[in-house]
Order: structure tokens, then C-alpha cells, then sequence
């Protein structure tokens, strides 16, 4: 059985796009609140900057990984362990063993490399910048915009999810990363 | 050597794969494979049904191998047509 056939045996389609949104949203927020740190602070240097927050997108991405596996492969031994008992039967040669071995390292892959994804996307201004190619703004407000951009699409996408209409859903979550910058300003920038 | 058209099983499955899936994989089998699926008695975690597939020769091994990949078991073997190829 493919992998999509693993994830629809198990149920999984809906977890995999939780895990997503909440891990990308978290690496979006982690970038946001950096890129707004570094921009609220005394002036510092671009390769100091990328290696923050590259450092920050990887535990992001290891804590995601190891956190999202450890936590569904023993949720899926239990569910396989129930199904066993229920079913007075050995099931570790059929599909639903592979999928109980399988479906928690995609579900991990989705959660660490979600917001290891959207970070790089966020820092692209800052490493353009860095290779010389002259931005139409500064690169830390080009990753900020990015970064909203994101986090704006993030609640697009959320709306195929709920049924709400795509703007709506996307202004919320624009809101929540607003909010974020709000509190960094008050907290760190004033 | 005889060859089956014919065959009732009583299966024990969980309710994933659901009954259409179950009985589309079974029905792939093999060209001209038609499967009818009954569903019995439903429990919290499982489901007794009673497959009938019919085809021109079933490949009963096959069959069996497919149920138990599905994470069923085979309770038993209700009814079987079986022909004679000989002239």
C-alpha cells in the first residue's frame, strides 16, 4: 500500500494538516519575533543574524521531528495494540502494522520540516542580501513582510479546512502575527 | 485439476480498510473477480462480514493473503463451487 493509502488507513490526513499549520505557524511566529528583535536592537551583522535564527529553525525542526515521532508511534502501538486484542490476532505483517511503523515518520516529517521550510523562506531576503543582490527595502523588512505573507497564507489555507471564506480566515491569523509585532515593539522596541 | 467459481468466507476485519475499499482490493485481484460483501455484526473495533466472490477460477491462496494483509482473519469457509477441468 503507498503512502497516501498508509494515511487514510490510519485516519491520519487531518493530524498531518494540524501538525502543519501549528509547527508552521510556530516557525513563522519563532522567525517574526527574531527578525523584529534584531530590527528593534542596535545594528548587527547580517551573517549573525542568519546563524540566530537558522539555529532557531533547526531545534525547531529536531524538536518537531523527535517530538511528533515519539509521541505518534506510541499512540499508533496502542491503536494497533487495541486492534490486536480486538481482533485475537497477530497483525504485525499486515497493512496496519506497516502503517503503525509508517504514518508517525511522515506525520514527524510534516511537523519539524513545516517550520524549517517556511523559516528559510523567511530568511531568503536576509542571505539575497548577503550575496551581494541589492533589495528595494531592508532585508530584515522584507522578512518581516515575508513572514506576514506567510502566516497570512497559513490561514488561507486554513479556510479550505473550516469552510470560511479565505480572506477571513487569513486576516485572523495576519492578525495574530500583527499582534506578535505589537507585543515585540511594546516589550523589546520601545 | 478442479478449479473453484465459487466462495463464501466469513471474515473478522477492522473497520479500516471500510467495506468498499475491502471489497475493491479483493475484487483486483483478478480479472472477472466479482465480490459481494455482507456486513454481519458490528463491534467497537471490528466487523464480522461474508464476502462471496465469484470468478471464472479464484486463486483462493491469493485471496486469503489479501484478507490477512488487510489485518483480517479467516473464520471460516461457508460454501465453495468447485468445477472438475477434466474432459
Amino acid at each position: 500500500m503507498n503512502i497516501k493509502g498508509l494515511v487514510e488507513l490510519t485516519h491520519s490526513q487531518g493530524i498531518i494538516r494540524r501538525y502543519f499549520i501549528v509547527n508552521g505557524f510556530d516557525g513563522a511566529l519563532t522567525m517574526l519575533g527574531l527578525i523584529l528583535g534584531f530590527l528593534f536592537s542596535s545594528p548587527t551583522e547580517i551573517d549573525n543574524i542568519i546563524n540566530v535564527c537558522i539555529g532557531a529553525a533547526i531545534a525547531l525542526c529536531v524538536s518537531g521531528i523527535s517530538s511528533a515521532y515519539v509521541s505518534e508511534s506510541a499512540e499508533r502501538k496502542y491503536v494497533l495494540n487495541k486492534l490486536e486484542q480486538s481482533m485475537i490476532t497477530d497483525l504485525s505483517q499486515t497493512t496496519h502494522a506497516h502503517a503503525a511503523r509508517t504514518v508517525p515518520i511522515i506525520i514527524a516529517l510534516v511537523n519539524g520540516l513545516a517550520p524549517f521550510i517556511i523559516s528559510l523562506f523567511i530568511l531568503l531576503p536576509l542571505w539575497l542580501y548577503k550575496s551581494g543582490m541589492t533589495l528595494p527595502i531592508s532585508p530584515l523588512l522584507m522578512s518581516v513582510f515575508i513572514a506576514m505573507t506567510i502566516i497570512f497564507l497559513l490561514g488561507v489555507f486554513l479556510s479550505r479546512v473550516s469552510g470560511i471564506s479565505w480572506w477571513l480566515s487569513g486576516l485572523r491569523t495576519l492578525l495574530v502575527g500583527i499582534l506578535t509585532a505589537v507585543l515585540i515593539f511594546v516589550f523589546v522596541g520601545y | 485439476m478442479a478449479i473453484i467459481r465459487r466462495i463464501i468466507l466469513d471474515v473478522l476485519k477492522p473497520h479500516q480498510p471500510n467495506a468498499t475499499e475491502f471489497a475493491m482490493v479483493l475484487a483486483d485481484l483478478g480479472k472477472q473477480y466479482e465480490v459481494h460483501l455482507a456486513v454481519i455484526e458490528v463491534d467497537e473495533n471490528t466487523e464480522t462480514v461474508q464476502l462471496e466472490v465469484n470468478a471464472p477460477c479464484i486463486d483462493f491462496e491469493l485471496v486469503q493473503a489479501a484478507i490477512i494483509d488487510m489485518g483480517a482473519s479467516l473464520h471460516s469457509i461457508d460454501e465453495v463451487d468447485a468445477i472438475s477441468q477434466q474432459d
